[in-house]
């Protein structure tokens, strides 16, 4: 070993200070001052998070997009007015609001949103249910990454709506084709962004999770995949997307009476019927359904991930 | 040479004379036939409650030790032993998970601890008085400054309620102020517990502020090179004439120790 010196005439026996040497009020004093030294610094560096009043959200979230919705009314109604096309081909949006009245009037219009919402919604959990174990397994276990992880990003970029005729003629044209489809579009991407939510996970707090007792599967649980979660909602986000355009291909495809009418079904329903008013409507509501499930569902999941870890460029929009 | 501590004779439920062990330890890094040492046969005792500080230039070794310490490495040779358990160990980054709260932080230790749910949060609130955070126990780690998440790194290293705390330049990325403070802190908090230290830093005057006892490394491949006994009385600071002197002594010694590698 290395030799020993003391830096004073001989060695002081080591001890803890403030073991009863007598020092007790002038240490006591010392604290005190410590104590509101380190408010002080507390108080200096912290940051004040504030809150925005009601008023100002109304403002900056929901003027913007309302602006949007008039500005694009308004060159409509222009075009319309300006006679570009004629009216078979350019429906007013006057012709497209009665349209949507008809619906109204007739009972059906939440009947046909819902036998779509419905099947995306539920092809959505099964994605879910499908996809995570599986995005799991390609990102923990090397040899399922080598084997299946290229065919998982692959199967992203095919459309799923090519997957419509082979699942027709397996499962025949039902709701098993439908979810099929809806499975093969979805599942791709909730999968692999649990993967790159999981390769972006700091070996830091893998490290300090180890030092702690998180190991094994305990990891996985506290550690890795709420450190995961960015990027698995990115990846549920956009499985939704795949989910609702998959479905929407797949009933504009297949035609059958026990499928009942939804969203793409009505679409090709006005199309044969050469009702341009119903298609503009069928394509408006199902942007509209699209828009709303990631709004009420998808858009304040991800921002209270997001925000809750104090990441929030992408919330502030 | 532990009997010449009374530091060691106040500790009774522990009958073990030393809080780490590390025994004519080695480390090679790479392949065989290019294999790298990065310490070379280190020995050293933590007695328990002692304050150990292993300063060393960059490329040293001494955070590769601290692994090994920590049980996140294995050494090619030599023995580790840590009678107390696992050692806690806080490193430069805060580490702390930024999808809970500063509080939760502190209970999830807890949980891997095995303590009942019910105790938790009163522990976790008693730990964050403890480094004069009570009242965060809700708050984000965002929300926190970087002094703040120290003591929060703390609190959750003290949490393991482990013997012995391992320290990886803990305060290296905070500003002179809040280092000043933090060991304040952190010698309050290791004199009122029966806390063993070992405390890994480049800079010789935190080395001297804080430690009993203080060990330069050279560096490759690692050695102890020297040690220091500190009998300056705590609470120290860091600007006293003590500390300043014996500082320049072991900055002079560390530049030996650097210009050593310069010569070929």
């Amino acid at each position: 070993m290395a030799s020993t010196e003391t830096s004073a005439q001989d060695a002081v026996p080591l001890r803890k200070s403030g073991a009863g040497d007598g020092g007790d009020g002038q240490q006591q004093d010392d604290r005190h001052d410590l104590s509101g030294l380190e408010a002080g610094l507390d108080a200096l560096e912290t940051v004040q998070v504030r809150r925005a009043p009601v008023w100002e959200l109304l403002v900056k979230r929901v003027l913007p997009p309302l602006s949007a919705i008039v500005l694009v009314l308004v060159v409509w109604q222009l075009a319309v007015w300006g006679g570009v096309a004629d009216p078979t081909k350019l429906p007013s949006p006057h012709a497209v609001g009665k349209a949507l009245a008809d619906r109204w009037n007739e009972g059906d219009l939440f009947s046909i949103i819902w036998t779509s919402v419905e099947r995306g919604l539920l092809g959505f959990l099964a994605a879910l249910a499908i996809g995570t174990p599986l995005g799991l397994l390609v990102a923990r276990v090397p040899f399922v990454r080598a084997a299946i992880g290229p065919i998982l990003s692959g199967l992203q970029s095919l459309p799923s709506v090519a997957w419509v005729p082979a699942a027709v003629i397996w499962l025949g044209i039902n709701d098993s084709a439908m979810y099929a489809v809806i499975l093969l579009g979805a599942v791709p991407s909730i999968a692999n962004g649990l993967v790159s939510g999981i390769d972006q996970v700091p070996p830091l707090y893998l490290r300090a999770g180890r030092t702690i007792g998180a190991t094994g599967l305990r990891g996985a649980w506290y550690i890795l995949l709420p450190a995961a979660l960015p990027g698995y909602v990115a990846g549920l986000k956009q499985g939704w997307a795949f989910s609702w355009r998959s479905l929407m291909a797949a009933e504009l495809i297949a035609s059958s009476p026990d499928l009942g009418v939804g969203l793409g079904r009505y679409l090709e329903n006005m199309r044969e019927g050469s009702d341009m008013a119903g298609v503009f409507l069928g394509i408006l509501l199902i942007l509209f359904v699209g828009i709303a499930i990631d709004q009420i569902i998808f858009s304040p999941l991800e921002r209270w991930v997001l925000r809750s870890r104090g990441l929030t460029a992408g919330s502030r929009r | 040479m532990a009997d010449t501590l009374t530091a060691a004779g106040e500790r009774t439920a522990e009958p073990a004379a030393h809080a780490a062990r590390i025994d004519h330890v080695s480390k090679a890094f790479g392949r065989p036939g290019a294999r790298q040492l990065v310490l070379d046969d280190i020995t050293l005792d933590v007695r328990p409650g002692e304050f150990v500080c292993l300063l060393g230039a960059s490329g040293c070794g001494k955070s590769t030790l601290l692994n090994l310490v920590a049980g996140l490495d294995e050494p090619s040779a030599g023995e580790i032993g840590t009678p107390g358990g696992r050692p806690a160990l806080m490193f430069q980054e805060h580490a702390l998970f930024p999808w809970l709260t500063a509080g939760k932080n502190i209970e999830l230790t807890l949980r891997l601890r095995g303590v009942p749910r019910e105790q938790r949060r009163a522990e976790a609130e008693r730990l964050l008085e403890l480094v004069r955070l009570g009242g965060a126990h809700g708050k984000r780690v965002h929300e926190l400054s970087g002094g703040m998440r120290q003591r929060v790194a703390l609190a959750r290293a003290l949490a393991q309620d482990s013997q012995l705390l391992l320290m990886d330049e803990p305060f290296a990325a905070l500003d002179a102020i809040t280092r000043d403070v933090l060991h304040d802190e952190l010698t309050r908090i290791w004199s009122e517990t029966d806390l063993s230290v070992l405390f890994v830093t480049h800079n010789v005057r935190e080395a001297v502020r804080l430690a009993q006892r203080v060990v330069l490394m050279s560096s490759r491949p690692g050695r102890i090179a020297r040690e220091w006994t500190i009998d300056i009385p705590q609470p120290r600071r860091i600007e006293d004439a003590a500390v300043a002197d014996l500082s320049v002594e072991i900055t002079e010694e560390l530049r030996g120790e650097i210009r050593r590698h310069g010569q070929h």
